[in-house]
Order: structure tokens, then sequence, then C-alpha cells
């Protein structure tokens, strides 16, 4: 197989089945981390010290040290320390793995931008809801919450993009995704091998995929600028 | 003689080191008018805000209409459902208005009793046609502020002094015994304070309860029953519109008073 023609269609759907793993890894992740981060974030505005230093602590880890160091311990470090490698073996594995270090490292991001916009909502709106007879959760859901995710929609579109490029570190452990599929080809795949332009050909979903979101992120401003925070 | 509907007694209240409220007791009768002047530190926000739970004060006790809400004595907790009793017993309109940005007039208006009618209809306390009823009795509130036009309006579409109406309106749906206000006009432009006074005077002719913590000295003439003058955390002087502004007993009045004219 030596012309781009003849190429192109077992590349592609090699990518194509690379992407969906890539696109799996990235829809678990917001599942996973969009909600832990609200709970981390509420831990660390805690009142009780001991709760909020500890997450703190946390925090700074996971923000501190490089994903693809978090995506090698969490993957080996089970199986080399106790001998016990709790993913199992496989693409399955890894995936598992994966999904825990990118929960876990977006959700500390994700849960700094929360604190940010919680905290940016005046505390006359709370007390605006106190003296209403409101309770603390009602406060929260029907009050704050909506003016928060209003004044979160820039950074979290920020850090969801980076998402999209990041899940390319699980590379690493050897997960399947696109960027993975793309170096087979220069290995040697499929009766195709020392070919680069698969790996550089990854760029144009990563592109794409980011565009849609860039676009529906703007959908989201736009649907709530009916009103000023 | 009207019966008292709000006693304050022994009140005092400290931020760290600075005595804000100290030993104050006062009481309001039904049906009348009260409003506190002083100059700003004076500790009337910090009274005001204690009365309507706020702050908590560190001593003394708060009755309204026979219900002890605050006491620093009482040892035991206070149920949700108690709280908020005692809490929809007053009602605060603030100084930069606090509407909810993201509901319109309406809903701004509707929404605390709806939440609260709903967790009574789940408890069996309130019937479902009640909740029917909520948003007929918003929308007569809220032309009551003359705003009739408005109610699908946003926060950010209304003027100040539009938003201070319909807050005055979101805190009488829940029918406080007394209605208090925190420098009601004080965000606004001078040209518009107008309308937020007379909504409030109208008030006053129906009969309602009210506490004013105002900087309006010629509002506050007209339409109180009593005035306080508060200075450094205690009541300096107390009597009618006529008695404070006209004779001032304290040299702390006669300048506070002064230097309001001037301005």
């Amino acid at each position: 197989m030596n012309s781009f023609a003849e190429q192109f269609p077992v590349v592609f759907s090699a990518l194509n089945t690379g992407f969906l793993q890539t696109l799996k890894l990235f829809v678990v992740t917001l599942v996973g981390a969009i909600p832990l981060g609200l709970i981390i974030s509420f831990g660390s505005m805690s009142r009780f010290k001991p709760l909020s230093a500890a997450v703190k602590t946390v925090v700074w880890v996971v923000r501190g040290s490089p994903l693809m160091i978090q995506l090698l311990i969490i993957y080996y470090f089970p199986g080399l320390v106790f001998n016990n490698p709790v993913w199992g073996g496989g693409e399955n594995g890894r995936f598992i793995a994966a999904c825990v270090a990118f929960i876990v490292n977006y959700a500390c991001y994700f849960s700094e931008i929360y604190r940010g916009g919680i905290q940016d909502v005046p505390v006359g709106q709370q007390e605006a809801g106190i003296v209403l007879g409101m309770s603390r959760s009602q406060i929260f859901f029907k009050v704050t919450l909506l003016q928060m995710i209003k004044r979160i929609v820039p950074p979290m579109s920020n850090e969801i993009i980076t998402l999209v490029k990041d899940t390319s570190l699980a590379r690493i452990i050897a997960l399947q995704e696109i960027i993975w599929a793309g170096q087979a080809f220069l290995k040697g795949s499929q009766g195709i091998s020392g070919q680069i332009w698969p790996l550089f050909f990854t760029a144009v979903y990563y592109l794409a995929f980011s565009g849609i979101l860039t676009l529906l992120f703007s959908a989201v401003e736009k649907k709530l600028s009916y009103f000023k925070v | 003689m009207s019966e008292t509907i709000l006693q304050v007694s022994g009140l005092s209240k400290s931020f760290a080191d600075n005595k804000v409220l100290k030993d104050i007791s006062l009481s309001l009768e039904e049906g009348s008018v009260m409003s506190i002047i002083g100059s700003s530190g004076s500790g009337k926000t910090t009274l005001l805000r204690c009365i309507t739970g706020l702050e908590t004060a560190d001593r003394g006790t708060i009755t309204v209409a026979g219900e002890r809400v605050f006491d620093s004595e009482r040892t035991q907790k206070l149920t949700r459902e108690q709280k908020r009793h005692y809490q929809l017993l007053t009602g605060l309109v603030f100084q930069n208005f606090n509407l909810f940005p993201q509901y319109s007039v309406l809903k701004n208006v509707t929404l605390a009793k709806e939440l609260l009618l709903k967790e009574q209809i789940k408890q069996g306390k309130a019937q479902k046609d009640e909740l029917e009823e909520v948003e007929k009795q918003a929308k007569e509130l809220i032309s009551s502020v003359g705003l009739a036009d408005k109610l699908a309006s946003y926060p950010c579409e209304l003027s100040g002094g539009q938003q201070q109406r319909v807050a005055i309106a979101r805190a009488l749906i829940l029918s406080p015994k007394v209605l208090c206000f925190d420098e009601p006009t004080s965000a606004l432009d001078p040209e518009i304070t107008g309308e937020v006074l007379n909504v409030i005077s109208s008030l006053a002719s129906e009969g309602r309860t009210m506490l004013i913590v105002t900087h309006e000295m010629g509002f506050a003439k007209e339409v109180s029953d009593t005035v306080l003058f508060m200075d450094s955390g205690v009541i300096a002087e107390e009597g009618t519109p006529k008695e404070v502004f006209e004779n001032p007993k304290s040299e702390r009045l006669k300048s506070f008073l002064n230097s309001t004219l001037k301005v």
C-alpha cells in the first residue's frame, strides 16, 4: 500500500476508532469531574479548618504535578507496590485507570473555578434569600447556582477545550486513543509503516472537536446573556 | 392604645473589640412607623440586621408579634421550621435591592412564597390551589408599586428606583409583621428617590408597621410616628419627628442635624 489513496481509508478507519476512545475518555471525565469538582470546592470553602486544609493540599498536589506522571502512578503504582494491579489488564483496565486520573485531575481544576464563581456571587444575594425564609440549599440551587454558572462559562470552556487535547496524554499508558492509533502507522500496522502523516492528521480531529465545543460554549453564553450578574 | 408588635430589650452586639450596639431597647406599636437616623457607624444598620436575623446579637431579646424570635439566653436549637417562622415575621428591603438577576420581576416576587407553599403542601399544611393564588397576589403587589407593565422584565432592564419597588413587593408578599428598610434610597440617583419614598409613604398610610433606617431627613420627618437618633451604639434621643427635628436636646443630635442640612 504505497499510494495515499490506498492508505487513506485504512488510516481514516483506524483514527476513527482511536477517536472514539478519546471521546469516551473526554465524556467520562466531564461526567465525573463536573460534580466531583463541586464537592471539592465545598470542601475547600468549609469553615471546618482541618477539612479545608486537607482539601487544599490535595488540590495543590494534583494541580502542581504533571497529569502524565499522575497517569503513570495511578496505572502502575498498585501493581508495582502492592503487587495488586487493581485495574486489570488490557484496554479496559487502561481506560478505567485513565478515567480515574483524568477525573481527579480535572475535578481539582474545576473546583477552583467553582470556588471563584460561588464567591463572586454578592453576599447580598444570600442575605436576600435568608430574609425571604429560604433554606441554605434553596438559596444555593435557586439563587446562587445559575449566577455561578454564568460566571464560570468562560474559564470552564477554557479547561474543557484543554481537556480535549489532554486526553492524548493517556497515550503514555498505551490507551488506544487517537494518538496511539496514528502512531501505529509509524511503526507499522495493517500493511502501512514509516508513515508520519496519520499522526499529523490526528490534529484535524482535535481541531474539529474543539471547534464544535467553542460554538457550543458561545451558544451557552448567549443563552445566559438575558441577565447580568 | 395599639399593641406592641416589636420589642427589643437589652440588645448588645460586638464585632471583635468594636461594641456596635450597647444595650439597645425599643418598642414599636402595630401600624406605626419608626425611623432610625444617625451617622454611619452609629449601629443603625447592625440593629436592623439583628432584628431581621442577618446578625446574631451577643445579648438581649427580640420579640415580634408576641413571639420571642431571639433570646441570647436560649440554649435549645430552633428547628428549621421555627427559624423560618420567626424569619418571616420580619421583612427587609436592602440598600442595594438584591433582586435575583436571573428571574423576571414576577418570579422575583413569587419565588420565596412558592417555595414556602410547596413545602407546606408536602407537609399537608397548605392546599394546592393556594399556589395558584401566589401569582395573582404578586401581580397585584407589583401593580401597587406601579410596575404592572414590567412583569416580564429582568432586573438589569430596570432603573434603580424600579428595582427597589420590586424589592418592596417581594418583601410584602410574605406579609411580614414588621417591614424593615435599610437606607432604601441611598443607592439611588437623587431624582428617583421620590418614586421609592412615595411607595413607602403609601404603605405607611395603609397602616403597615415599618422600621426605616434612612438618611432622608425630610422623609423621616413626614412619614414617621417616632424617630430614633442613634449615636455610637446607643439610642441617644427618641421622640416624635417634631421633638427630634425641631427641638433636639443633645448637642450630638444638633450637630448631626446641622451637618445633614448642609449637604
